[in-house]
């Protein structure tokens, strides 16, 4: 059961790549294998307590995850979640 | 405003938006749309460059300009309203020039002045579209409430070296840009495009998009971004959009808890400082023509934390070069009984290394005041700037 995890050039670099297979059933269980295995992205993806942060959007299929129970949320095989931190340049 | 009311198109207009005015979504009525429309663009940068050039040339009506910004010769690479003649002048002279070039019909209301709490809604207040082209957080959440509390729309943009976010926030039912991001990143966490770079053209696409989400909100034509947010990779050829849903418990449109504008330097913990690393990072700096002296006689270690791609540019002598997101892992490479210069471009990352190594227990380290700009003014003219 894997999901694809989608990465911004801002954290891609953390991981050496924009694509991500990582298994779970749970964004927050994809989330921390990813957080396991790549550690310095891990801190750009969840907070000390394991949390999301508030300027970290993840989209699971294109819906926010938020709406959805946040890293309590289900993903099924072939899903795909996307992380979209906010950024300020104009 | 009814069709009645729509102000009249003279002949000269009617030749000049003759493409417009034979497309079915747009026609007479639409064009008179346009030039009743006022619009404030929020920045005359990357952004608000396109914005300002298509929304003129398009036909609005009133366009409004807020920038306090001196066109540097750095801005040409991608904000194609300014020329490389203007380069030392006030953005709002250029943006005057061009825009009366591009398009004499336009009334162009300009407001050289920062955006802030005090004047934000005075400056807002009789426009039916705000287009947030800024390049800062705390801008960006006062441009959001301003537009909740007021009831306008807000058509957002934002960059990052290949990447471009745009969406529509604060239309009648539609969320707003804290339901997407209820709390800015802490400052020093997301560099900006002046420390990350951006690709030229990036602003081009994303402020061409917004320029097309304001006219289609002018129009009534076309779905709207609003409710979602479209996802741009210049790298990839790329283009994905995701919901975003309005947030209940959102202060600004969900609760309304938030019922004036607040302190958002405060709210994005970055206490205004006018952008001088020692003030903002509060960390001991040395002159460059000091450490200069004190390289010569070999008592000084520069620590140079800029990207490996910087270093062909211009350099330090004598350098240890350990770009800033490698320096907690090599922190071990650098000696603890030697006095440190940590060096980067301007020194505002070597600011944060200076930070890094101090948390470490580092007690003789300094930040080169300036970067490697100083570096150049004061020390080694023969290099060039970047």
């Amino acid at each position: 059961m894997a999901t694809t995890v989608f990465l911004p050039a801002i954290l891609a670099k953390l991981a050496d790549a924009k694509q991500l297979q990582a298994p779970g059933e749970t964004v927050g269980a994809v989330v921390n294998d990813v957080a396991t295995r790549f550690p310095d992205l891990g801190e750009r993806l969840r907070d000390s307590k394991g949390e999301p942060y508030p300027f970290v959007t993840f989209y699971l299929n294109d819906e926010d995850i938020r709406f959805h129970g946040g890293f309590a949320a289900t993903v099924r095989d072939g899903d795909e979640l996307t992380v979209v931190p906010s950024i300020a340049g104009g | 405003m009814t069709p009645r009311e729509l102000p009249a198109l003279s002949h000269e207009e009617i030749l000049r938006y003759s493409r417009h005015l034979i497309l079915p979504d747009v026609g007479v009525e639409g064009q008179r749309k346009l030039k009743a429309a006022r619009v404030l663009l929020i920045g005359a940068g990357g952004l608000g460059s396109p914005l300002a050039l298509y929304l003129a040339a398009a036909g609005v009506g009133t366009i409004g300009l807020v920038d306090f910004d001196v066109v540097d010769v750095t801005n040409l690479q991608r904000q194609v309203l300014h020329g490389t003649s203007d380069v030392g002048t006030p953005k709002l002279v250029s943006a005057r020039k061009r825009i009366a070039e591009v398009n004499p019909h336009v009334e162009l209301v300009t407001y050289e002045e920062p955006l802030t709490s005090e004047n934000a809604l005075r400056i807002f207040e009789g426009y039916d579209i705000v287009v947030d082209g800024t390049d800062n957080f705390p801008t960006r959440y006062l441009v959001n409430d301003a537009c909740v509390l007021l009831g306008i729309p807000n058509v957002y943009g934002s960059i990052y070296r290949f990447e471009g976010q745009a969406s529509v926030f604060a239309t009648k039912d539609g969320p707003c840009y804290r339901c997407l991001y209820p709390e800015p990143p802490p400052p020093g966490l997301v560099p900006s495009c002046a420390e990350g770079g951006v690709l030229g053209v990036l602003p081009g696409l994303v402020g061409t998009l917004q320029a097309t989400e304001a006219i289609k909100l002018i129009l009534g034509a076309g779905d709207s971004l609003a409710g979602r947010l479209l996802l741009i990779d210049a790298l990839g050829a790329s283009f994905r959009t995701v919901k975003v849903r309005k947030d209940p418990n959102c202060p600004a449109c969900g609760t309304r808890t938030l019922t004036t504008l607040i302190d958002y330097e405060q709210f994005c913990g970055s206490p205004h400082v006018g952008g001088d690393p020692k003030v903002a990072f509060n960390v001991p700096e040395i002159e460059p023509r000091d450490a200069a002296a004190r390289l010569a006689k070999g008592d000084v270690d520069i620590v140079d934390v800029r990207e490996p791609h910087e270093l062909q540019i211009a350099k330090y002598p004598k350098v240890t070069a350990i770009p800033l997101g490698q320096l907690p892992n090599r922190i071990a490479e650098l000696p603890r009984d030697r006095d440190l210069v940590l060096a980067c471009r301007t020194g505002v990352r070597s600011a944060k290394a200076v930070q890094q190594l101090q948390a470490a227990g580092f007690t003789r380290v300094w930040n080169l005041a300036g970067g490697i700009h100083r570096w150049i003014d004061e020390v080694d003219p023969s290099q060039p700037k970047y």
